[in-house]
């Protein structure tokens, strides 16, 4: 079966995972002390010493994903956390914490490791305040250059004035970062731009028609959807917002992130009858998400508003319907609970079972259709074949995950690398393409809709002969929920668009002292200039619409 | 069989007569527009002018495809199939906002991108329309507490019909974009005056640098915005 797969034989490995006594043993003196998180441990280490430590750990242990950088702020010190992860084994994990002094908060960079720390440290900046000594191009990302103070810092005040001009979002008094005497072109694509699929702004720099630069500028859409999180309680204040990171809609797929981050931390068990259902329900909206997908893509190459959107668009509708029946809301759901799901399946249940089976019965045509009009198409092939490339070495390097990765060939699916749910009992397999291409990225979601497709079938199988007595949706869990303090966890799940992890700090409260969202989105559009410098303009906007972003997930 | 069509199609004036007779009134009148009824016996009709215009303006609307967030989806499939807002002919979503005369703001407005928001809303022709879709237009929505988020769309551009909801269904879209053309076609819904900008109260800021020099830009023209969670209603 394709869920299994051999180890690759690594040293620094025992059979229970990651050796952190070896470890330990390889970096030497540099570990000032060891934490233990509760998904993986923590290396302690100087803010002067984070390459050397990072290029250790990358090179020799081979620690080659770096999912996300969180930063936080403590009551005597700023912390960074480096949380790295194996591209073969994502249940390999480890973390490293830089604590930075107050009156000092600045720490080695480690882009020169990760290129993806780029864009995770700059946005760490910008929210808590740590500096990054070397960082290439130290600026604010998500706010306007013009913000005051960083709101995620603990003296934040958020009654303060905060000043915002049209002419630039650039700091005035800043160098521009262009050159003036050339024959460049300057060209902004956005932030409202049909192309950019929500609010994105491109910086362009164009040598006629080929792209010499491109910058994406994000932030448009920073709803502090950390803060919220933080300003929640766990049991129920937190999960609607899921809901609105990738609206497109991924919002079971980012519930469930939160449910199994905040489960794992809070120990609390989830029934097996409702793990079905929360699979069933993901795969339903991770069909609706590259439905939206496919549909926009095309819109973007080839401006097919009147088919393939509209297909596209008819196919969502049916799986919305599908998902309100379940939820009661067609994209906002709020449906998984801490221990479970809000509620059984719709009665009658037949009559839910049918109208599944019938969508997942006119999938196959429907699929031929998209093959059809899409992918045996010429002119679409001419746009799409070999344009876009982007290496498998590259997409490590910048934490590219999900559909993106797997269509340059890396093997990485955490539902199947790192089991949660009811993937593991059911059959089906992990979608991957060697194209590196735009095609590639296309094909490997038409192959994951029908792989979902696969997955509800067997759910739908699975819960029609559940036993009635044992239909439990919910397990006992605490009205107010109460993390020990310092208990720390960092847990992903497969989201529509790549790797969705979920950071959490417990202070013995009921609300979560630090709240941070590892988005794939982030990290897959920051592959963007690699993928389309020196290439046309027309592919920038067919690599764009490739990565599939959503920008409510992009700047939280 | 022979080639030549039978009788019974050749000879028969049966369809332009019901065609005809559709126009005329009769069985069909489903054409019957309220212009018909006017116009039928006499070639005349006697209106005013601007009422004309109004009911115009009201049944052939412009949406501009400005997409911002989670309620920007539900948006899409208003314009598409199933709800199909063409059906009330206003479902020509255009790409730039100098072609277009509606806007709908679906979704949450934060700091940076109030000001790109205004700028479009600017560069729409007079007279001009904006539909609030969703809590998150309206009022912030569930992100009212953020740092970042502006409270609704009106401190930006002056609104004539909210849409509630998290995201509101097509449907009400639908509803609130028909009342919409309602308003219009009655001339209830004008072209507003932008209200003016709370500008340059730079006194509760420290004057550094980057203020200063900002203060020194300031003109009329250019839009400089304040958020005060504080003071915000
Ligand atoms: S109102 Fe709700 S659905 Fe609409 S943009 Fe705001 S959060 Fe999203």
């Amino acid at each position: 079966m394709s869920l299994e797969r051999p180890r690759p034989d690594q040293s620094y490995v025992t059979d229970d995972g990651v050796d952190y006594d070896a470890i330990e043993e390889l970096l030497g003196e540099h570990v000032l002390g060891r934490e233990t998180h509760i998904n993986a441990e923590g290396f302690v280490i100087r803010p002067d010493e984070v390459q050397e430590v990072l290029f250790a750990l990358r090179d020799q242990a081979g620690f080659d994903h770096l999912s996300v950088v969180t930063a936080q702020e403590y009551g005597d010190r700023y912390e960074s956390i480096y949380h790295l992860k194996k591209y073969d084994d994502p249940t390999q994990e480890l973390s490293v914490v830089v604590p930075t002094s107050k009156d000092n908060p600045v720490s080695q960079t480690a882009e020169p490791v990760y290129r993806t720390a780029d864009w995770h440290e700059r946005e760490a900046y910008d929210l808590v305040g740590i500096e990054y000594e070397g960082h290439p191009d130290p600026r604010r990302i998500l706010l306007p250059e013009t913000w005051q103070g960083h709101p995620l810092s603990l003296d934040y005040d958020q009654d303060r004035p905060q000043i915002v001009t049209l002419t630039e979002h650039a700091n005035p008094i800043a160098d521009d970062h262009y050159e003036s005497e050339s024959d460049t072109m300057f060209l902004n694509i956005g932030p409202h731009h049909p192309a950019t699929h929500g609010v994105l702004h491109l910086k362009a720099v164009l040598d006629g028609e080929q792209v010499v630069d491109v910058d994406p500028d994000i932030g448009y859409l920073h709803r502090c959807e950390e803060q919220m999180a933080q300003q929640g309680t766990y049991r129920h204040q937190i999960m609607p917002y899921p809901d609105r990171w990738d609206y497109a809609p991924g919002g079971l797929m980012n519930e469930w992130g939160y449910a199994r981050a905040a489960e794992d931390l809070a120990d609390i068990e989830v029934p097996e009858y409702a793990q079905v259902i929360r699979t069933l329900g993901a795969e339903l909206c991770r069909i609706c998400s590259h439905m939206l997908a496919l549909g926009t893509f095309c819109l973007d190459i080839y401006g097919d508003f009147t088919a393939i959107f509209m297909y596209a668009m008819r196919d969502r509708e049916k799986v919305q319907s599908l998902l309100e029946d379940l939820t009661g809301s067609r994209m906002m759901f709020n449906y998984l609970r801490l221990g479970g799901v809000a509620w059984d399946l719709p009665e009658p249940r037949e009559e839910f079972f049918e109208k599944t089976r019938d969508f997942l019965d006119d999938l196959p045509e429907a699929t031929q259709e998209y093959h059809d009009l899409i992918t045996s198409n010429e002119i679409f092939q001419i746009r799409t074949i070999d344009t876009g490339v982007l290496e498998p070495e590259v997409a490590k390097q910048y934490g590219a995950t999900g559909p993106v990765a797997r269509a340059s060939g890396i093997d990485y699916d955490l539902r199947r690398d790192d089991p949660y749910g009811y993937y593991p009992e059911l059959d089906w397999d992990v979608a991957t393409d060697d194209g590196c291409d735009n095609y590639a990225r296309l094909l490997v979601r038409m192959q994951e809709v029908e792989q979902s497709a696969k997955i509800i079938e067997q759910c739908i199988d699975v819960l029609e002969s559940w036993p009635e007595e044992d239909r439990e949706i919910q397990s006992n869990v605490p009205r107010t929920l109460r993390p020990e303090a310092d208990t720390e966890i960092y847990r992903a799940v497969e989201a529509a668009k790549g790797e969705l992890g979920i950071y959490i700090r417990a202070d013995g409260t009921d609300k979560p002292a630090r709240f941070k969202i590892r988005s794939p989105c982030f990290s897959n559009l920051h592959t963007l200039p690699e993928m389309s410098e020196g290439e046309y303009i027309a592919d920038l906007i067919a690599s764009l619409g490739s990565l599939d972003i959503i920008l409510g997930e992009v700047d939280r | 069989m022979s080639d030549t069509p039978p009788e019974t199609i050749t000879g028969s004036t049966d369809p332009m007569t019901e065609t005809r007779e559709a126009r005329m009134g009769g069985v069909d009148n489903r054409f019957n527009s309220r212009l018909r009824e006017a116009f039928g016996s006499s070639p005349f009709i006697l209106t005013k002018f601007d009422q004309f215009m109004n009911w115009c303006r009201g049944s052939s609307m412009f949406m501009l495809q400005f997409g911002i967030a989670c309620c920007s989806l539900e948006m899409m499939h208003t314009y598409a199939v199933k709800h199909d807002l063409d059906r009330f002919g206003s479902g020509v979503p255009r790409a730039s906002p100098r072609q277009a005369d509606t806007i709908i703001i679906p979704g949450t407005i934060v700091s940076k991108f109030a000001p790109r928001m205004k700028r479009v809303y600017d560069q729409m022709a007079e007279p001009k329309f904006v539909v609030n879709m969703g809590s998150c237009a309206i009022s912030g929505g569930p992100f009212q507490e953020g740092y970042n988020v502006i409270k609704g769309a009106e401190e930006v551009i002056p609104v004539d019909i909210h849409v509630p909801g998290c995201p509101p269904r097509p449907e009400a879209l639908v509803y609130g974009v028909v009342k919409l053309q309602e308003r219009i076609a009655e001339g209830e819904s004008s072209p507003v005056t932008v209200k003016p900008y709370e500008l340059e109260q730079f006194n509760d800021l420290e004057q550094d640098e980057l203020v200063n020099k900002l203060a020194s830009q300031i003109n009329e023209d250019d839009l400089v915005m304040r958020y005060n969670w504080a003071d915000s209603p």
